[in-house]
């Protein structure tokens, strides 16, 4: 893999690591209100190194603490779709026919409809929280990895190790999860690294709607939100969060892109 | 002649998908969980005012019969009235949509020529520190969440530098801005999608055979190179335009831009159903019909696509 691809992973580890153990080392709490410090500027020194927002809240334990949702939704939002992605890329490529054509018309409505409004549409009518994001990342994602790994599919059936497999008396579902399946993975794997900044982005969106974890849960997105009312005399409130969500976001597209030149071509699936 | 077949076969799948949408955004808002009886007149109002609202809205009856209503509604070429202004949706979205269609051009006038010649510029300087440099700005452009971008622009050129308003619709001086922001993910898109196309086209027979003729240097990139590229440009752009609808979204309600995106928002957050139900059928519509034009031009950029003349 390519250096920028090793560092951007680097970074990303790191920026994980500091929003999981915040607590153990860092002494601000992200939610404690401190009305005798309200809109400091950043400083070392008053302790509160990245300044605090318009309830006194430490902003750097605010990051971390949004770090957390923010990553750790995109991940979960990113798994789910893999896994529905690739159930339904497996089934309509192996088994083609009415099934292939149907799921395929699905996945192209989905990857048609503006992604942003459909996932707005889920967290409506779900009530607003994590899970809620989640979903709705989910409900949009799956279907760029069923297209993926559909095509992919469509090579792999007709290579020689099936065509053996069939030969000495495998089953379809044999065939499909201990041959096809496992050349599938990788794919699936790299396209979720492509497309975990846009997941981070779409997160950010919706917590900035107001559609995300809720107060006094910190999320980027939600930061941003609030801090636009002080954005003239105050503007650490807004800007420092918008940065952590470029940097995670430029990390997640670095790695990825790093990840698809290196191993497979996602056009063709071939490596 | 077959071009008046291809648009009436477009037209009549396009009505059935439209109903399609209909269905699902109907079903969907009936699901949701908030009232819109409640959300009009509050928590503490008596149990009778809201049971008439219910009725007035026609919130009491079954599902079915309030879809097929709606639907008898829209054949009259209406839309319904806004639950929480009572105004007439139609109308409003009459108002609203030039606004978004004027900010979304302005934005692809911007990204569309920026983004295809940096990606073009990054092809042809293949492997140099240009390419890496040109590269780099285009992650960072789709990193960078237009909402973000937004308020970094409104801070610098509205509240320092005193330039432009920092929000509002209106004129050009209100225009630039959210334009400029919408404009940035797509432009960074855009160049990737050119960069990759170019190097692809570079490397053809045909453009070796042009320089091989002794074409200059500039005729083969301006002629054989960017012109071929324009085809799947085109493509990009169309499928992109769904993209400007997410980011209008945005943007708007950033900047108070009135438009269509901003429309649907507000109307998401106060379960103002006609709302909703209207800016995602204009929506979805305007997406389809920039699609079928992306279908036309292709046609008219490349010869070898037959849309209509298919057998």
């Amino acid at each position: 893999m390519a250096l920028k691809g090793k560092v951007s992973g680097i970074v990303l580890i790191l920026i994980m690591a500091l929003s999981v153990l915040a607590p153990l080392f860092y002494p601000h709490s992200p939610s404690r209100v401190d009305l005798n410090s309200l809109k400091e500027a950043p400083s070392f020194l008053t302790g509160h190194i990245l300044g605090t927002d318009q309830e006194g809240r430490d902003i750097l334990a605010r990051l971390l603490a949004g770090g957390k949702v923010s990553i750790g939704v995109s991940f979960l939002a990113a798994f789910f779709a893999m896994t529905v992605g690739l159930s339904v890329g497996l089934v309509s490529g192996y088994f083609g026919g009415k099934v292939d054509v149907a799921l395929m018309a699905a996945v192209d409505l989905i990857l048609a409809f503006p992604s942003l409004l459909l996932a707005i549409g889920v967290s409506v009518v779900l009530p607003p929280g994590t899970l809620t994001v989640m979903l709705a990342i989910a409900s949009v994602g799956w279907a760029s990895f069923a297209r993926l790994v559909r095509g992919h599919v469509l090579s792999v059936r007709e290579a020689q190790f099936v065509d053996a497999a069939r030969a000495i008396g495998a089953s379809g579902p044999r065939i499909l999860w201990a041959h096809i399946l496992p050349q599938c993975i990788p794919l699936a794997l790299t396209l979720m690294a492509v497309k975990l900044g846009g997941y981070i982005i779409t997160e950010a969106s919706l917590s900035f709607l107001g559609l995300g974890a809720q107060p006094p849960n910190a999320t980027w997105g939600a930061m941003i939100s609030q801090g636009i009312a002080y954005i003239y005399a105050a503007p650490w409130i807004a800007v420092l969060p918008g940065l952590a969500i470029a940097l995670t976001a430029f990390c997640f597209n670095v790695l990825g892109e790093a990840l698809a030149d290196s191993g497979y071509d996602l056009k063709t699936g071939k490596f | 002649m077959r071009f008046a077949v291809y648009l009436i076969k477009k037209l009549i799948i396009t009505i059935f998908l439209l109903l399609g949408i209909t269905f699902i955004t109907f079903s969907l808002t009936r699901a949701l969980p908030g009232d819109p009886a409640l959300a009009l007149v509050g928590q503490r109002a008596s149990p009778d005012v809201i049971a008439a609202i219910r009725k007035q809205i026609g919130a009491d009856r079954p599902f079915i019969v309030q879809y097929l209503d709606y639907v008898k509604l829209l054949s009259r070429g209406q839309m319904g009235r806004s639950y929480s202004t009572r105004k007439e949706v139609l109308d409003e979205i009459k108002t609203k949509f030039p606004n978004t269609l004027k900010l979304a051009l302005a934005a692809m006038l911007l990204s569309v020529p920026f983004g295809a010649g940096l990606g073009f510029w990054a092809a042809i300087k293949r492997g140099t520190r240009t390419d890496t440099l040109l590269s780099s700005i285009s992650i960072v452009g789709i990193s960078v969440p237009v909402f973000f971008s937004g308020i970094l622009l409104m801070l610098l050129v509205s509240l320092r530098l005193k330039l432009l308003p920092p929000s509002g619709t209106g004129g050009l001086r209100f225009l630039l801005l959210p334009a400029v922001t919408l404009a940035l993910p797509s432009a960074a898109t855009l160049a990737r999608v050119a960069r990759t196309m170019v190097l692809d086209i570079m490397d053809m027979p045909f453009v070796k055979t042009a320089r091989a003729k002794g074409i200059g240097e500039w005729r083969v990139n301006a002629v054989h190179i960017l012109r071929n590229a324009l085809i799947p440009i085109v493509t990009v752009m169309g499928l992109d335009f769904g993209s400007y609808l997410n980011g209008a979204v945005l943007t708007e309600t950033i900047f108070g831009w009135d438009g269509i995106g901003r429309y649907a928002v507000d109307g998401i957050m106060r379960r103002d159903y006609p709302v909703v139900l209207g800016t995602i059928l204009v929506g979805t519509a305007v997406f389809i019909i920039v699609n079928m034009v992306v279908d036309i031009a292709y046609h008219a950029l490349d010869p070898r696509v037959r849309v209509f003349n298919k057998k």
